[in-house]
């Protein structure tokens, strides 16, 4: 009743890195940067027991740790154990006093943090924040554009729907960075398709039981729904168990950001036919490598800069200091059993 | 939370403290000086004297894993500036304990409280205006658990389960989804900056707990309304026949633990500069358990203020010498778990061996 | 006086008119059911179809069963808030078991999570009975211990659908008409509850037991063991729960069934069981689940924002403790005007 869990998974297949790799243009090779080593950095996720953040920060799974160890750094995750600032800062104050030179943060509240935060950069250390966004950092790494996936979302499901009907969006939590300006892109989208008519949003705050609840509400109040959009992973996995087994699996589309693991069963039986995703590994690997640069002073957080991150390849600070992994990738029937996380 | 003639959990046990302590309670609800300073020391001896050593433990055990816990920075930064609001709220909500009720509902009026200023702010009261109308809100909140269980007559563990629903479903209901974080700066530089002349080591949120617990301890010991809430613990009816104004001192207690919660809301806000629905509901469980770490017992009449203030040291200490440990966080919520069953199991021990010897005939002279 | 020479006809009477009381409680959540769904289908006719019933039963099923547990140890004047953590445990656990355990039957499956809930139920039913322990405290500190646990067994592991075999996942959706076979399951279970402890010599004894537990134990009845059996039914409860909650989502992790004990205690409270014991029905608790379930369902097909569900929630629970208090108070005095006029 009284517990708001916020947290949600994304994730991005590596292919379409590799693609990114392949089409930026390298400038004439500069020779390899001196980056430090036995740095303290501490991978900070929204919380602990999230298997997203188990992905992008594992050795196992090539994340975050997994580059620090390449890199000869000192990494170590840790977090709280609810998705809430509350439940973080005490963490973060903790990994500050046990000398962090960087933090790299999934940030549970985009503000919540800054007093904390601004005294560990005053202090030199390195903020780089990945997967959701604080107010205060130097770095953002973003796995896609926010309007790449608001795009990809809204044109996914307009096929599905043959241009005409009426969508609705299951999200997380009311409170959260991204989603929110995700469903301002998707709106914006929309302007597309002018007979695809948003109608509501709903919040099941990356709870299971209350994404099914909100999913089941939207199908009993929208008899002329035609369409899902739900860009949470925990969303498109609860909404996608409710079509399942009732009478609108087929008749109601869905789609969003979920890992394939997840969405197997239901891309087999049709209840999905696509959704989009990238690879959190990467995602951590890449803010791994982008705050050691940082705290290494091999780069500086301003646009143009550009550093190579291990086995990723070369990237580029953009605006507002955020460092982008690349497009979303969609998955269907074909290439899905090609991935396991 | 309970009334002295309704037991919980314990299915066969004492139906109220141990016989020990209905000695004075059979004189009127004040034990003469001599007594009741023998009864203290020997109390002090058992449960506090653990705690002394339990913190003393925790000291060294961060001395040990880290240079840095005793620094004045760590202090700060990951103890007095991150435990301050739930220390706050441990002060109430020790009276009310020991006066035999519960109140469940700190956390979502300090939820409330948050909501309200941001609120407020945005509508563009004066910062002061919001402070006082928060508070006031934090006192009516308090002041309808109490009339629901003095003068409708309700338990407060129901009650309080109810009204810990309600007003966090407010706190939802004033923000909705929006997020406040335009706070001045002369506000939220308290969760930045310890007060000036601690030598770094407190924050306002840490120094309001240290004068509130000031001023708790000496109501609890050494006044007559603290009495009173003891005796109130002790048995009920004794204490109503022995004068003592039952639902006022009660009603009161809910009052203040409403208006306890506000303040600290309040704070929290400003430290996080940030207001947002629900923010803060999950710090109930931690108060109640660091105030039977203090060792109050659940079912009322015993309990000191030096115990709940060693509890608080003890669990923030230990929450911070684990996490420089490299503990994993679900590792303290484990520690606080096991800390508060060996909170209750200790004592038992010796409750079980004060049953044995009632049932053998023998009276207790004023010791355990 | 009047008690010992106390007619036989006049005890029995009285036990009737005690039950007729409970039973007109039972009564008025059916009836604020029925009004509560009435005025939401006229407003949103699609509330009644036959997907919105069975989407609203299947959400209940799972708090149903957690409020019978409940209730079982609340009547003896007890508390058990491991409830939501013994859940979780269970869910991941068992439902894991599928791809580690290939081929493990699905009745393999349930065995397994009323395992682990008998044990930690067990766990609690000992600290409680044995060491003497209030429960309110045990149960809190399991609570931290068992999710805590699940946490650190589970860690960032998931269980995903497509390792769960189709006829488990189809467990809660099976259904004759509208109403699916599990909740008729449940509701058989409910009815079966109530009968024991109704009639039977243990369940009466949780009820003495709640009412005034020195006196029961004066009484000769064997509180540590009945007090210990209550909790060992709470948590096998909670663990079958925790396989259908699995069966349910088909999606697992270590936050399944998390803040799940506050809602029970609340469907509880609402279903009228005393919060001190000695009265209340399984019945009432289960229609009380029920009834909060209704209520949330509601909210959401009406599209009014789900910012008023906690404070409805909490309204309600208000409600039903003054009501509750109003009937008991009111009850006691009837009785005892009863048994003075049964002895003259």
């Amino acid at each position: 009743m009284n517990k708001v869990l916020s947290k949600w998974r994304v994730a991005f297949a590596s292919a379409a890195v590799a693609a990114m790799v392949g089409t930026s243009l390298a400038p004439p090779a500069l020779a390899a940067p001196t980056l430090k080593k036995g740095l303290k950095v501490f991978v900070v996720p929204k919380n602990l027991g999230n298997s997203y953040f188990t992905t992008a920060d594992s050795v196992k799974t090539h994340g975050a740790l997994f580059a620090l160890k390449q890199l000869g750094e000192i990494g170590q995750e840790t977090s709280g154990t609810t998705d809430t600032p509350a439940s973080q800062l005490p963490v973060i104050q903790s990994d500050i006093t046990k000398g962090a030179n960087a933090l790299i943060i999934s940030g549970t509240d985009p503000n919540a943090l800054c007093p904390t935060l601004n005294a560990a950069m005053k202090k030199g250390i390195v903020v780089v924040t990945y997967d959701s966004d604080t107010n205060c950092r130097d770095l953002f790494v973003d796995q896609a554009t926010p309007q790449g996936i608001g795009d990809i979302e809204v044109d996914i499901i307009a096929k599905e729907i043959n241009y005409t009907g009426q969508i609705a969006i299951v999200s997380a939590s009311i409170d959260d960075t991204n989603q929110n300006t995700w469903i301002g892109y998707m709106k914006q989208e929309l302007k597309k398709y002018p007979h695809v008519k948003l109608v509501q949003v709903v919040y099941g705050n990356d709870d299971t039981a209350t994404s099914v609840s909100v999913t089941e509400g939207l199908l009993s109040r929208f008899p002329h729904l035609k369409g899902i959009i739900s860009p949470t992973t925990v969303g498109i996995a609860a909404a996608a168990s409710v079509l399942d087994n009732s009478k609108y699996r087929g008749k109601v589309k869905l789609t969003g950001l979920g890992t394939p693991d997840e969405m197997k069963k239901y891309v087999a039986d049709g209840t999905v036919q696509e959704f989009a995703l990238w690879n959190p590994a990467n995602l951590g690997y890449l803010a791994a490598y982008a705050a050691v640069y940082l705290a290494s002073h091999a780069i500086t957080n301003a646009k143009g800069q550009s550093f190579v991150a291990g086995s990723l390849g070369k990237f580029t600070v953009g605006a507002d200091h955020t460092v982008l992994l690349g497009p979303p990738f969609v998955f269907n029937k074909s290439n899905i059993n090609q991935f396991n996380f | 939370m309970v009334q002295p003639e309704a037991t919980i959990g314990v299915p066969a046990g004492s139906a109220k403290a141990p016989t020990a302590a209905s000695e004075p309670v059979a004189r009127g609800a004040v034990a003469p000086p001599r007594k009741r300073l023998r009864r203290w020391s020997r109390l002090a001896l058992r449960w506090e004297g653990a705690l002394v050593v339990a913190l003393a433990l925790t000291v060294a055990l961060g001395a040990v894993t880290s240079r840095q816990f005793l620094t004045a920075s760590n202090v700060f930064s990951n103890i007095s500036l991150l435990y301050g609001e739930l220390a706050m709220m441990t002060l109430p909500m020790t009276l009310i304990i020991v006066s035999g009720e519960i109140d469940l509902s700190v956390a979502s009026t300090l939820a409330l409280a948050n909501s309200l200023v941001g609120y407020l702010w945005v509508q563009h009261w004066p910062m002061p205006a919001v402070i006082v109308c928060v508070l006031a809100t934090g006192v009516a909140c308090g002041a309808l658990n109490g009339l629901l269980v003095t003068r409708v007559g309700l338990p407060s563990l129901a009650v309080t389960i109810g009204t810990m629903t309600l007003y966090a479903g407010i706190s939802e209901l004033v923000l909705g989804p929006a997020i406040i974080t335009s706070f001045p700066a002369s506000y939220t530089s308290i969760g930045v900056d310890p007060v000036p002349g601690t030598a770094g080591l407190l924050s306002y949120s840490a120094l309001a707990y240290i004068a509130l617990a000031v001023i708790f301890a000496l109501v609890l010991h050494a006044t007559a309304f603290g009495r009173s809430v003891t005796a109130i613990g002790y048995n009920k009816e004794a204490a109503q026949f022995a004068g003592i104004r039952v639902k006022h001192v009660k009603t009161m207690l809910f009052v203040t633990s409403g208006l306890v919660s506000a303040m600290a809301g309040v704070l929290y806000t400003f430290r996080l500069s940030t207001a947002e629905a629900n923010n803060g509901t999950t710090l109930v469980l931690p108060v109640v358990a660091v105030v039977l770490l203090g060792g109050v017992s659940i079912f009322g009449g015993r309990g000191t203020m030096l115990g709940v203030v060693l509890a608080v040291l003890v669990y923030c200490g230990l929450q911070s010498a684990l996490l420089l440990t490299n503990f994993n966080s679900n590792a303290l919520e484990l520690v606080t778990g096991g800390l508060l069953l060996l909170s209750v199991l200790i004592p038992n021990g010796g409750e079980l061996a004060a049953r044995a010897r009632r049932l053998g005939g023998r009276h207790l002279k004023g010791g355990l | 006086m009047a008690s010992l020479a106390f007619p036989a006809s006049a005890r029995l009477s009285s036990r009737r008119f005690v039950e007729a009381v409970m039973r007109a409680r039972e009564f008025g959540i059916v009836a604020v059911l029925v009004v509560f769904v009435v005025v939401t289908t006229s407003v949103q006719p699609r509330f009644f179809d036959n997907q919105n019933i069975k989407f609203v039963f299947s959400n209940a099923v799972i708090y149903a069963l957690l409020a019978l547990g409940e209730t079982v140890v609340v009547i003896s004047r007890n508390y058990d808030l491991s409830v939501g953590s013994v859940l979780g445990l269970s869910a991941y656990l068992s439902s894991d078991l599928f791809q580690r355990a290939h081929g493990i039957p699905i009745v393999g499956v349930f065995a397994v999570g009323l395992a682990i809930g008998v044990g930690c139920g067990a766990v609690n039913g000992a600290i409680v009975a044995v060491a003497r322990v209030p429960s309110l405290v045990v149960t809190l500190a399991t609570l931290y211990i068992y999710r805590a646990t699940d946490v650190l067994i589970i860690g960032g592991g998931m269980v995903v659908a497509n390792t769960l075999p189709g006829g488990f996942l189809s467990i809660p959706t099976s259904s004759v008409g509208p109403v699916p076979y599990l909740a008729i399951a449940v509701a058989a279970a409910v009815a079966a509850a109530a009968y024991y402890l109704g009639t039977f010599r243990p369940g009466r004894d949780l009820y003495a037991i709640g009412s005034n537990p020195e006196a029961a134990r004066l009484a000769g009845v064997p509180t540590g063991k009945r007090v210990f059996w209550g909790f060992v039914v709470s948590g096998g409860v909670a663990g079958l729960a925790g396989v259908l909650w699995a069966a349910t989502y088909g999606t697992i992790d270590s936050t399944a069934g998390y803040g799940y004990e506050l809602t029970v205690i609340a469907a509880v409270v609402v279903g009228g069981v005393n919060i001190f014991g000695g009265s209340g029905t399984v019945v009432g608790a289960a229609l009380g689940a029920l009834l909060l379930a209704t209520i949330n369902q509601a909210l959401y097909v009406l599209g009014i924002s789900s910012f008023w569900d906690p404070a409805i929630d909490g309204a309600l629970i208000l409600a039903a403790i003054s009501l509750d208090h109003w009937i008991t108070v009111r009850l006691t005095s009837a009785l005892r005007k009863r048994s003075v006029r049964g002895a003259a």
